[in-house]
């Protein structure tokens, strides 16, 4: 019983279920091969639930079914795996290569171990996420849709670090002048979260599918207060209400309520573009560089397949949340702005991280 | 009142979903895919699951759930194979047992020990459900109350076994206390991100280094290379004394310890961060600490057996508490199995905080199906065993090479870096001269697993702590002193004051001779080099960094001031003494026809040919020379038992997806698997 065989058994269970039939042949044919799909996580994060997801639906489309397997190489954050894919020459179209916000911050910052070159590889698909703030019931009475009633309270936050995704939120209530103290050193927004119901932590924020999960429930209970979302970008790149959570105001509009808090200036640009880069754009898969276009359009196809199945927005809004996925030239602007940051920008946070945090990324 | 109302009826329904034949036969499909899966130590449940994810894709519930289960629930218990008969430490579940299962298969009671070890996993798990089935209704707040202090105190508690199994001299039991803990510190800090010993420019360090190859480094090497020198079976004599329902009988003539055991294991097993890495060694601790004579203790005391093994699977239905309620995994294949659980079905089964008031019944059907996989995984390991320990008796030197081959292979799946290897042989190194030296193995292996929570728990509750006490004094102590707080400090000194008064009659290491004071000094010497070495590098970190600075900065001060305490002692004392302990003198090493480093080298061979040729070909070659040359068998059997060592090794790597480590050949051609 190998792996192959398993996965082939479940793909043709799954078409079987899905009554869906093979697609038509096309050029680039994968009959019989194994496409590896590497996530530079462990198999427990994030990643591997968004690449488990999509690893059956995405055999099932690409010509000659092939057996997708998802394989991980964790460590360093993320760019060991980064770094062995930047190694990697197009050989047959067999290997994919899955990143998330974690990838793209470090690359964005200049960190030393990072060797990998994001415009070298080619993006076949990128799919985003939102994330939502919250308060404890007592300090989220003070909460009047700005945040000049908290500007007093200090606050206690479980952290993942400042150079993760948690720059986002920290720099968020920074800009409004709340006064956050991050604990670092938690594993997971689950353990944040975890921190937030023991009383130890008083604001917390979770990407969308955690909101959903463990939190909503809180602020329905009344134990907890929603404040924010980060919003999602319309077609022309405004930030709007976040589609998944419509009656949350977005930061934008706190910042905009809040007295000394604008949306403009060099705050306000570094926040936005490290926004984008972490959220909307989160993760992306990639073919290595040097990949034939052919390929490139059998996998843009694929995808785009499994995006227009017609159970998709049910099956991924329970699994990775309902949020847009990007194909083909999209995913490819999507790429350029996930990773092009203003330069002012990164000195910015570059700056504001060594002189709140005392990180120095050399 | 009102939730056991409820309550009743879920379970009925519970029991109603499991005691349908479709579902035992999925169990026992598990069970058994899990037992396969489990003699491979190091990689457990995360493989296997990550194995049958594909297939649960709108699985019936119960179906996936009952396959899942009966694969997670049996790792704990066929690992139990591995650290009894071989002294290989399979996960960190089973490391306690090591201390005393293996001695007891030295002694030719290898069918006993596992026999006590598997009747007490059955129990453990059987009564962490019946725990559960009422716990889980009420565990909620309970489960909250266990804030950063209280864990950093249970942390401790843990930490407070070092003295029980502090060996002889306390003082060189805390010094390999310390150092594991600064050996755990090695890498990227949790908190603030500073390098610890450690550079960019050698990535692997940065991540640290991997508990399976700690484990399997400290425990498992020095035993394998001693046998080895040795050139002996496992079992002295090649005679099993004591048959499988001698242990049993065992168990239960030590079932209130089995009990509480077990406690132990549910209520530290629900608690969320701390995961299964203390359970064992307080298990351990309250088993010597209950025994009235102690002097067996790590020479094969059955009792040694019995506490761990029963805490270990009562921990797995506990570690479902924060799993099920919060959402939040305790470990590994915790964390698989949530994301496995929504595939299932329709997707409706969401883990989490829903979990208790929309599906009751699914979360007693889970609780029940890991007891009854417990029943059905120790059924079949027990009568496995009393075949299994006839490897016990084999001639160590047919089994070495193959114990070589599995370790390497599951130092590598830790990491995927050839690294891994180096690691693996450098951290034997260290086992071996703490064990010729008679420094307490078990003592750095708990300073090592309990490094990164004391530093995290510690930082975060200090931080905390002093927000707290900002806003009043009152507030800070309220919150640094709760009531369980205070209940576990009162444990902890207990338990360190009958500890240091008992660890004189426990030697982990046996008896050991005393001898010259060259070899000891030096060795000693060595270590507070390190120590130095790494006080002087941790205090390079800025100071805005404290968080990631402090401890290694207390922990090996403290270490070195031990060091410095034992040299003194050392100088002044005449040659003989016991402080100069050294398995070299005299005594089973001693007297070996092998020498360690021969011994050694085959095993350095085996990792320089892989770094050339990549694995597999490095290991054909490797048990064909060391067979045909070490073991002195005819080419018949040589080519037949390499056929079968690869053959293996390949199926299961095959069916579990899993790479072997590259060389400079792969990197130049390209080669098929499993040559790639």
């Amino acid at each position: 019983m190998t792996v192959s065989t398993f996965t082939r058994r479940a793909v043709v269970g799954l078409i079987a279920a899905a009554g869906i039939a093979a697609p038509a042949a096309a050029e680039v044919d994968f009959s019989g091969k194994t496409i590896e799909w590497v996530i530079p996580f462990s198999e427990t994060g994030g990643s591997a639930k968004w690449a488990n997801f999509f690893a059956p639906l995405l055999a099932e489309e690409l010509p000659g079914n092939p057996t997708v397997v998802v394989k991980f190489m964790p460590g360093a954050g993320s760019t060991k795996g980064a770094n062995w894919f930047q190694e990697q020459d197009h050989d047959d179209g067999t290997l994919l290569f899955g990143t998330s916000g974690s990838t793209q911050f470090p690359y964005l910052l200049g960190d030393p171990r990072v060797r990998y070159e994001y415009k070298d590889w080619n993006p076949v698909m990128a799919s985003g996420t939102g994330g939502v703030a919250y308060l404890n019931a007592e300090d989220g009475a003070k909460f009047d849709g700005s945040a000049n009633g908290l500007k007093d309270v200090d606050f206690i936050y479980g952290s993942q670090g400042a150079t993760r995704l948690d720059l986002v939120p920290l720099l968020a209530w920074q800009m409004l002048g709340m006064n956050v103290e991050p604990v670092f050193g938690i594993k997971g927004r689950g353990d944040g979260r975890l921190m937030f119901e023991r009383g130890e932590a008083t604001i917390d924020y979770q990407t969308s599918s955690g909101y959903l999960k463990g939190s909503a429930e809180m602020v329905v209970a009344g134990d907890a207060v929603a404040m924010m979302s980060w919003g999602a970008l319309d077609a022309d790149g405004n930030i709007v209400r976040d589609p998944t959570f419509p009656d949350i105001p977005t930061f934008k509009e706190v910042c905009e309520a809040t007295d000394g808090c604008e949306t403009n200036g060099e705050a306000w640009d570094a926040w936005r573009a490290f926004f984008v880069a972490g959220f909307p754009v989160q993760k992306l898969a990639f073919l290595p560089a040097g990949t034939p276009q052919e390929v490139i359009d059998t996998y843009t196809t694929a995808f785009q397949a499994v995006v227009a199945r017609a159970d998709f927005a049910d099956i991924s809004s329970k699994r990775v949340g309902k949020y847009q996925v990007f194909t083909g030239t999209d995913a490819q602007s999507a790429l350029g702005t996930a990773t092009s940051v203003p330069d002012e920008a990164k000195a910015f946070v570059t700056n504001w991280l060594q002189e709140a945090y005392g990180v120095s990324l050399n | 009142m009102e939730a056991f109302a409820t309550a009743l009826p879920a379970l009925g329904e519970a029991w109603g979903l499991i005691l349908q034949p479709v579902v035992l036969g999925y169990l026992v499909l598990g069970v058994v895919m899990g037992l396969a899966v489990g003699v491979f130590p190091g990689l457990g449940g995360i493989a296997g699951l990550s194995l049958l994810l594909p297939f649960m894709f709108g699985m019936d519930p119960v179906l996936g759930l009952a396959l899942m289960i009966g694969m997670v629930a049996v790792v704990p218990t066929s690992d139990t194979f591995a650290s009894v008969l071989m002294g290989i430490p399979g996960s960190s579940a089973s490391q306690a047992t090591v201390l005393d299962g293996f001695p007891m298969a030295k002694n030719g009671q290898a069918a006993r020990a596992l026999s006590a070890a598997f009747s007490s996993s059955l129990f453990g798990g059987l009564v962490g459900a019946c725990f559960l089935t009422l716990f889980i209704l009420v565990a909620r707040p309970i489960v909250l109350a266990f804030g950063l202090p209280e864990m950093l105190m249970i942390t401790i508690l843990g930490l407070s076994m070092v003295a029980v199994l502090a060996g002889r001299f306390p003082l060189k039991g805390l010094a390999a206390a310390g150092l594991g803990l600064m050996i755990g510190t090695i890498g990227e800090a949790d908190a603030g991100g500073s390098l610890r010993m450690a550079s960019y420019d050698i990535p692997y360090l940065t991540d640290g280094l991997k508990l399976v190859i700690v484990g399997l480094g400290i425990f498992a090497i020095p035993e394998i290379v001693s046998l080895l020198r040795q050139d002996r079976s496992i079992a002295k004599g090649a005679s099993l004394g004591a048959g499988w329902l001698d242990g049993v009988k065992d168990w239960f003539a030590n079932i209130w310890l089995s009990v509480r055991c077990s406690v132990i294991g549910v209520v530290v097993g629900i608690i969320p961060g701390l995961g299964g890495s203390v359970v064992d060694w307080i298990a351990y601790g309250h088993s010597v600490q209950t025994t009235k004579d102690k002097s067996n203790f790590g020479k094969g005391e059955v009792r040694g057996v019995i506490g761990p093994e029963s805490s270990n699977n009562a921990k797995e239905g506990g570690g479902l508490v924060p799993t099920l309620l919060f959402g939040i995994p305790g470990s590994g294949s915790m964390a698989i199995f949530i994301g496995a659980v929504a595939l299932l079905g329709s997707g409706d089964i969401e883990v989490g905080p829903g979990m208790l008031k929309d599906n009751l019944d699914i979360t007693y059907s889970i609780v029940w199906l890991l007891a009854l996989a417990n029943v059905v995984g120790t059924v079949l390991c027990i009568a496995a065993s009393g075949g299994i320990a006839k490897l016990t008796t084999i001639r160590f030197t047919y089994l070495a090479p193959f114990l070589f081959m599995l370790i390497s292979f599951a130092a590598f799946q830790s990491g995927q870096n050839f690294e891994d290897l180096l690691a693996l042989f450098a951290i034997g190194l260290i086992g071996i001269f703490l064990r010729r030296f008679d420094w307490s193995r078990p003592a750095f292996l708990i300073g090592f697993v309990l490094s990164n929570p004391v530093e995290k728990f510690t930082n975060q509750a200090f931080q905390i702590a002093s927000f707290r006490f900002r806003k009043g004094f009152d507030v800070g102590m309220e919150y640094v002193f709760s009531p369980i707080v205070i209940v576990l400090i009162i444990i902890t000194v207990v338990s360190v004051v009958l500890g240091i008064r008992q660890a004189k009659s426990i030697m982990a290491e046996g008896e050991v001779q005393s001898g010259a004071k060259r070899a000891p000094m030096v060795f000693l010497l060595v270590l507070a080099g390190y120590l130095i070495v790494a006080l002087v590098n941790a205090n390079m970190i800025p100071d805005y960094n404290m968080t990631d600075k402090i401890i290694p900065l207390v922990v090996g001060s403290f270490a070195l001031l031990c060091c410095t305490i034992l040299l003194v002692q050392m100088i002044r004392r005449p040659e003989g003494d016991p402080i100069f302990a050294d398995k070299e003198v005299a005594g089973e090493d001693a007297d070996a026809p092998y020498g360690l480093w021969s011994t050694l080298a085959w095993f350095a061979a085996l990792i320089a040919a892989t770094w050339v040729v990549g694995f597999i070909l490095a290991l054909v070659g490797f048990l064909i020379s060391f067979l045909r040359v070490r073991a002195g068998s005819s080419w018949g059997k040589t080519l037949l038992l390499t056929a079968c060592g690869i053959g293996f090794m390949c199926l299961m790597a095959g069916a579990l997806n899993r790479d072997f480590p590259p060389g400079l050949l792969q990197d130049a051609v390209d080669l098929p698997w499993p040559l790639k």
